[in-house]
C-alpha cells in the first residue's frame, strides 16, 4: 500500500514561512466554515463522529475530550498543543511543524471555537528551539489575517524533560512547577491548567481537524479500522535503508511500513510505540498498525538479526529511569531496580532470580504507577521475555557459569601460591 | 512576559521563561543567578532550585561556552554512538560530563533529541547535527 498523505499533504509543497501559500491550497477554509456556519456543539459532534483518536500515544477519543471541556462552566478555558515529542524514536511532529505550521494553527483555531478557549499554548520541547521563530511568525501571520480574534496562541518552550509530554506534567511545567504528574481525577477537561478546563492535544491530532471539518466526518471514518480511523504518521528508524516519516492509513501492515517503504532486511524484532512500546519478533511482521494491536506515538524502530535484545531493553529502561519525575514510588524505584537487573545481564552478571524479579516488578509498576511512564515502563521487558526468553536464560546461564569458573580459577591459583 | 502573569500574583507562571532568559545571559544558573530569579518571581530560592534542577537543559553547574549534547538512546546507539563519543574525545580531549580546559566546550550525553532518522545525532547549543561521521564531527567542532 502506498503512503496516504493527508496530515502531511502540505509538507514540502507550501512555504512554511508564508501563509499565502497555505491559503492558496484551501487553508483555513475549514476554520471559516466552523466559525461562520457551525455552533460549538456541531463542531464537537463532527469530531466525535469522525472517530479521531489522540495521535501522541494515549489514543483517547478527541471528540469526547472536547465535549467535556465544552460543557464545563468556567471563566477561562485553555487549549494546549503538545509538541513535546520526547518519545524515543519519534520525530514526526518536528517534520510536521517544520513544513506546515499553518495546518496546526488552523486545527488549534477550530479547537478553540469548539471548547470556548480564550488562550492557547504550543508546548514546544527545548530540543526544537530552532522551530520557535518559525512558529511565532506563523502565529503572527494568522493573527494579521484575523483568524485569532477568539483565541490567542503563545509558544511555551520546555527545558528538557520527557515526562513533560504527559499532559498533567506538561500543565505543571507551564505553571512553573516541577514537571511532576498529577493525581487523576480531576482530568484536564474539568480542572487543568491553573485549575481551569483544559484540552491538551498532540500536534498531529490537531493537524487532522481542518480536514475533518472541510471534508466531513464520514470521509474520515471511511479510512482505517473499527477503533482507529483516518491515517497515522509514523517515524521509522533503526536498521532500515530509508529511515524517515511516513503516513499510512490506520490498519496498514507493519511489513508495508518497514519492509516496503523503509527497506528493512534481516529483521530480528521491531519496537512499535517508543521507549515503552511493544516489541514484536520478525514472525509477527504482518501485524496491522492500529490502537487495537500496537501503535503508541507511531515510533517504529527496527532491529536486525545482529542486535542484542537485552541491550536494547536496558537502554530503554535507563532512559525511563532518568526521565521518571520521581513522584511515585513504583516508577521511581521500579525503573531503578529494573535498570540494575538489566544492566547486570548486559555485563554477564545475571543471577537465577532475575527473570522472576522483573516479572514481579512489572505487575506492580503497571498497577500502581501514577502515569503512563511507570505504568508502561515494563512493557518492552515483558515482551522481550515473552518472545526472546531464551536469550535471558542463556545470559543467566552464562553469567552463572562465568562466576563459578572464575571462583574455581581463583581457588586453584590460591592453592598454587600455598 | 507571559500574558497570564497579570492574573497570577506570585509570578510563578513566568519562572521557566525567566530561568531560560537568565541562562541565555549567563551560560549556567549559579546560586547568584537563581537568587536573582527568586527575587524577580517572588519565590523562595529553594523553589527556583527545585524547578531548575528538574530539567536537563537548565544546568546549575558551570558549562563551557558551547554545550555538546550527544543522544544516547536506542536509535542512535544502534548507529554506534560510542564511535561519536570517541571522535569527540579525539578532537577536543573531553569525555561526557567534562569541560575543556579553555572553557570552549562541555560535553553531555542526553536523551532522544528527535533526530532518529539521521542517527547518530547531537546538538551543539541550539543546532542539531545528524548522520555524524568522524570527518563531519571534526568539521563541525572546528566551525565553533
Amino acid at each position: 500500500m502506498a503512503e496516504k498523505r493527508i496530515v502531511l499533504s502540505n509538507c514540502g509543497v507550501i512555504d512554511p514561512q508564508n501563509i499565502e501559500t497555505y491559503l492558496a491550497r484551501g487553508g483555513f477554509k475549514g476554520f471559516v466554515k466552523a466559525r461562520d456556519k457551525m455552533k460549538p456543539k456541531a463542531i464537537v459532534d463532527e469530531v466525535k463522529k469522525s472517530g479521531l483518536t489522540g495521535r501522541g500515544g494515549a489514543g483517547f477519543s478527541c471528540g469526547l475530550k472536547w465535549e467535556l471541556a465544552m460543557n464545563a462552566k468556567a471563566k477561562r478555558k485553555y487549549l494546549i498543543c503538545n509538541a513535546d515529542e520526547g518519545e524515543v524514536g519519534t520525530f514526526k511532529d518536528k517534520y510536521i511543524l517544520s513544513h506546515d505550521p499553518f495546518g496546526l494553527i488552523e486545527g488549534m483555531c477550530i479547537a478553540g471555537l469548539a471548547i470556548g478557549a480564550q488562550q492557547a499554548f504550543i508546548y514546544l520541547r527545548a530540543e526544537y528551539h530552532f522551530l520557535y521563530d518559525l512558529l511565532c511568525r506563523a502565529i503572527a501571520q494568522a493573527r494579521e489575517k484575523g483568524f485569532l480574534k477568539h483565541m490567542d496562541i503563545q509558544v511555551f518552550e520546555g527545558a528538557g524533560a520527557y515526562v513533560c509530554g504527559e499532559e498533567s506534567a506538561l500543565m505543571n511545567s507551564i505553571e512553573g512547577q516541577r514537571g511532576e504528574s498529577r493525581y487523576k481525577p480531576p482530568y484536564p477537561p474539568t480542572r487543568g491548567l491553573w485549575n481551569m478546563p483544559t484540552i491538551i492535544n498532540n500536534a498531529e491530532t490537531l493537524m487532522n481537524i481542518p480536514h475533518i471539518i472541510a471534508n466531513g466526518a464520514a470521509w474520515f471514518s471511511a479510512m482505517g479500522t473499527g477503533r482507529s480511523k483516518g491515517t497515522k504518521v509514523f517515524s521509522v528508524s533503526g536498521d532500515v535503508k530509508r529511515p524517515g516519516v511516513y503516513e499510512l492509513e490506520m490498519g496498514s501492515c507493519l511489513s508495508e511500513l518497514v519492509v516496503d517503504l523503509a527497506g528493512a532486511e534481516d529483521i530480528k524484532a521491531v519496537q512499535v510505540g517508543g521507549s515503552t512500546g511493544n516489541i514484536y519478533p520478525a514472525s509477527m511482521i504482518d501485524m496491522p498498525l492500529s490502537h487495537e494491536t500496537c501503535l503508541g506515538s507511531g515510533a517504529v524502530v527496527v532491529f536486525n538479526t545482529g542486535r542484542d535484545i537485552i541491550d536494547i531493553v536496558h537502554n530503554n529502561m535507563h532512559f525511563l529511569n532518568e526521565e521518571s519525575c520521581g513522584k511515585c514510588t513504583p516508577c521511581r524505584e521500579g525503573t531503578e531496580v529494573m535498570m540494575e537487573i538489566l544492566g547486570r545481564l548486559t555485563r554477564g552478571e545475571g543471577a537465577a532470580g532475575d527473570i522472576s524479579a522483573l516479572e514481579d516488578l512489572a505487575r506492580t509498576m503497571a498497577l500502581a504507577s501514577l502515569c503512563g511512564l511507570g505504568q508502561a515502563a515494563a512493557v518492552p521487558v515483558m515482551d522481550s521475555l515473552k518472545y526472546f526468553r531464551d536469550e535471558y536464560i542463556d545470559r543467566i546461564d552464562q553469567s552463572m557459569f562465568l562466576r563459578s569458573y572464575l571462583s574455581g580459577e581463583l581457588s586453584k591459583s590460591k592453592e598454587g601460591i600455598r | 512576559m507571559s500574558k497570564e502573569t497579570s492574573s497570577i500574583s506570585n509570578g510563578r507562571a513566568d519562572l521557566l521563561p525567566v530561568l531560560k532568559r537568565e541562562l541565555g545571559k549567563s551560560g549556567s544558573l549559579s546560586k547568584e543567578v537563581m537568587s536573582g530569579v527568586a527575587g524577580k518571581t517572588s519565590l523562595p530560592l529553594n523553589e527556583v532550585y527545585g524547578v531548575a534542577t528538574f530539567y536537563a537543559y537548565l544546568p546549575v553547574l558551570p558549562t563551557g561556552k558551547n554545550v555538546i549534547r550527544v543522544c544516547r538512546c536506542v536509535p542512535c546507539d544502534l548507529k554506534d554512538v560510542q564511535a561519536v563519543i570517541g571522535s569527540i574525545k579525539k578532537e577536543i580531549g573531553i569525555a561526557p560530563g567534562e569541560t575543556t580546559a579553555d572553557g570552549k566546550f562541555s560535553f553531555e550525553l542526553v536523551n532522544c533529541i528527535g533526530a532518529c532518522d539521521q542517527a547518530p545525532a547531537m546538538m551543539i547549543n541550539g543546532e542539531m547535527y545528524g548522520n555524524l561521521t568522524p570527518t563531519r564531527i571534526s568539521e563541525i567542532l572546528k566551525s565553533y
